[in-house]
């Protein structure tokens, strides 16, 4: 029999049964619209958080102080990086772009008749800019040596400038941060939104040597010295490209240099290097971990669909004992019967994934919508859904098909 | 005057059931011969074998042993598949309850059996011409897009009749043709059947009712599996 023939006879069928249809294709609706809306959320949460990674700039080392590290019976203080230890590295190692150091407090300031509680001052240095992929919207940005004469003044970002300021251009007024140190500002940044959970644009920037000097408390100032938690180094564009220098070598130059500053050796440091690449393989075996769970869970339930459709296909086979008596007994053989039944499944299933895709597209836009996540229809996950659905009706098909093929003619007839 | 090729050659058919620990012989030696163009019904009480003998020569089942040639083809050895076949190249069936497939259109009923066929050489729209032609002999032309459940009884068996007439078989096997039939659609069903006959067409009936049998050339009585007697135009043989 040509399968055109066959297909046809299987699509009237369904047809005559479309309430029965649709219930039994529900499951592997259900089951792909899953599928496709899992990975959906799992894909959208994937890229912001790679966005939010790129976002705090490419090219990135972190070089932190791990005090935990130190000799036992040593002071605090002989460990951690300091602040000269970031002009070291980037006076001393090549292929380093910039480097940024970065010390906050949390101020009350005041600029005209607004006061604002607890802002971030956020000491830094000349190269944060370029590092931290910001870019100044008006004014200026300050200079290596502003920062090296301690001078009091401020960049701001861009919702912090209007809290302040509103429409008025804030260049050259005045803030005044803990009720005394009065900044003049010299430039607003433009927006740079939300990265991870940082708020750049509410935040007060300003020379490091403002925060060192006279914003962090006394007692702990005096006991830290210069000290730093962390250190941004930006490499350049050219590492890792040019095959002369790699990300590694980078990494170990600075390594060395550290430990012959801060008088210790490799194996027992008192800093810890981390690149950009360390923290999205993490985040990228965190979220595939994630990932393929919810793949599982999305699986598990096109299997129940499929077994609905195995449920569903039984009942129908010993409903309709006597339309495959007649079919028999006009000539049908089993074959003739076993892929009316397969192929009823196949189109069921086939039918089913396509309404399962349209709603599983749907479902993560609507998704995402409401909930303001992020979801990303993949490609592959869509077709990875319609191939599964596609086996599922066969495989859970091909019983209650040959179930119906193996009826006796006389049998088939007889039934009431 | 030429002699007739036999449609049915029937000798010693045995039939044996077996139910758990026991056995039941429905048919007990049945022999039984149809020739072209004759019209015969076959009689006999109920566990006389008749839905039997009607199965085995409808190709439904083969015998347990004896051998049966349907027009001059063995089919008395045939699997399932080779049975199927055999039906749908050789045999129409008409049955007590029409057996005509539910929400489908009378058309699509009748096109049934030609769409089981692997040797047919007519193209879909040829298909649709040959039965709605045969819908027209039957006195349906007005119906072939009706569905059964919109047919009378009676139109609905001329729907089987049209369906089991399709496929130019060489022998139509009615069961109980008029059984869920009151006496007057009965009666233009009988007369439907003696008009085929008189085309040519071989038909072999299963019945209860000597009424019915009346319509035939020749009938044939089962008794316990075995061939009790037979009539020809109301004269007792053998």
């Amino acid at each position: 029999m040509k399968p055109i023939k066959v297909l046809k006879i299987a699509w009237l069928a369904l047809l005559k049964n479309k309430v029965r249809s649709l219930l039994t294709m529900l499951g592997i609706i259900i089951g792909v619209a899953a599928v496709i809306i899992m990975i959906a959320i799992s894909a959208g949460t994937e890229a912001t958080i790679q966005d939010q990674i790129t976002g705090l700039g490419s090219n990135l080392i972190y070089v932190s102080a791990s005090f935990g590290q130190g000799r036992p019976g040593e002071s605090m203080t002989s460990g951690g990086l300091v602040y000269d230890d970031a002009f070291a590295i980037a006076d001393q190692i090549n292929g380093v772009a910039g480097v940024v150091v970065e010390q906050s407090s949390t101020q009350t300031i005041k600029a005209g008749d607004v006061t604002l509680e607890s802002v971030t001052i956020m000491g830094t240095t000349a190269d944060f800019p370029s590092v931290r992929d910001m870019d100044i919207s008006s004014g200026r940005y300050l200079t290596q040596e502003e920062i090296d004469r301690t001078k009091p003044i401020a960049v701001l970002g861009s919702s912090l400038a209007e809290e302040l300021f509103g429409e008025q251009d804030p260049f050259g007024e005045t803030i005044t941060v803990d009720g005394s140190i009065r900044l003049t500002v010299v430039g607003v940044f433009e927006e740079k939104g939300m990265v991870g959970d940082v708020d750049y644009d509410s935040r007060l920037y300003t020379p490091i040597t403002i925060v060192l000097e006279k914003l962090v408390n006394n007692q702990f100032s005096k006991f830290m010295g210069d000290r730093v938690r962390l250190i941004y180094v930006e490499v350049d564009e050219t590492v890792g490209t040019e095959g002369e220098r790699t990300l590694d070598d980078v990494i170990y130059q600075i390594s060395l240099l550290l430990a012959k500053r801060h008088d210790v050796t490799l194996e027992e440091p008192d800093f810890v290097i981390t690149t950009q690449q360390d923290i999205i393989t993490t985040q990228e075996s965190t979220t595939a971990a994630f990932r393929s769970l919810l793949a599982w869970v999305a699986g598990v339930s096109l299997i129940v669909g499929g077994i609905g459709i195995m449920n569903i296909m039984l009942v129908s086979v010993t409903e309709r004992t006597r339309e495959i008596g007649i079919r028999q007994s006009v000539g049908a053989t089993p074959n003739d019967i076993r892929w009316q039944f397969l192929t009823e499944a196949l189109l069921l299933s086939l039918i089913g994934g396509l309404i399962g895709v349209a709603a599983g597209v749907i479902g993560a836009w609507i998704f995402g919508q409401a909930s303001g996540m992020r979801t990303v229809i993949v490609v592959s996950s869509v077709l990875l859904a319609f191939g599964s659905a596609a086996i599922v009706g066969v495989f859970f098909g091909f019983y209650p098909a040959n179930q119906a093929a193996q009826l006796d003619p006389i049998d088939a007839l007889r039934y009431e | 005057m030429k002699k007739k090729k036999a449609i049915i050659d029937g000798k010693d058919l045995i039939k044996i059931y077996q139910m758990g620990d026991f056995e039941v012989r429905a048919l007990d030696g049945a022999s039984i011969q149809v020739k072209e163009g004759e019209f015969v019904a076959i009689m006999g009480p109920s566990g006389s074998g008749k839905s039997t003998l009607m199965n085995v020569l409808g190709c439904l089942m083969s015998p347990t042993s004896g051998e049966y040639f349907l027009d001059g083809e063995d089919v008395s050895d045939l699997d399932k598949v080779e049975l199927a076949q055999i039906r749908n190249q050789k045999l129409g069936f008409i049955f007590q309850s029409y057996n005509l497939l539910a929400r489908t259109p009378a058309l699509e009923n009748v096109i049934l059996p030609l769409f089981y066929d692997r040797t047919s050489l007519l193209t879909d729209e040829e298909q649709q011409e040959k039965a709605i032609e045969i819908l027209g002999a039957v006195g349906l032309a007005d119906r072939i897009y009706h569905e059964p459940q919109e047919l009378s009884g009676g139109q609905q068996q001329r729907v089987s009749i049209a369906r089991a007439l399709v496929n130019d078989p060489v022998m139509v096997m009615a069961d109980e043709p008029t059984g869920n039939l009151d006496s007057k659609s009965g009666a233009e069903i009988m007369d439907l059947l003696v008009s085929l006959h008189k085309k040519g067409v071989t038909i072999v009936m299963v019945t209860h009712d000597p009424a019915i049998a009346k319509y035939t050339d020749r009938t044939i009585h089962l008794l316990d599996g075995k061939v009790a007697r037979e009539v020809i135009n109301g004269k007792e043989q053998k």
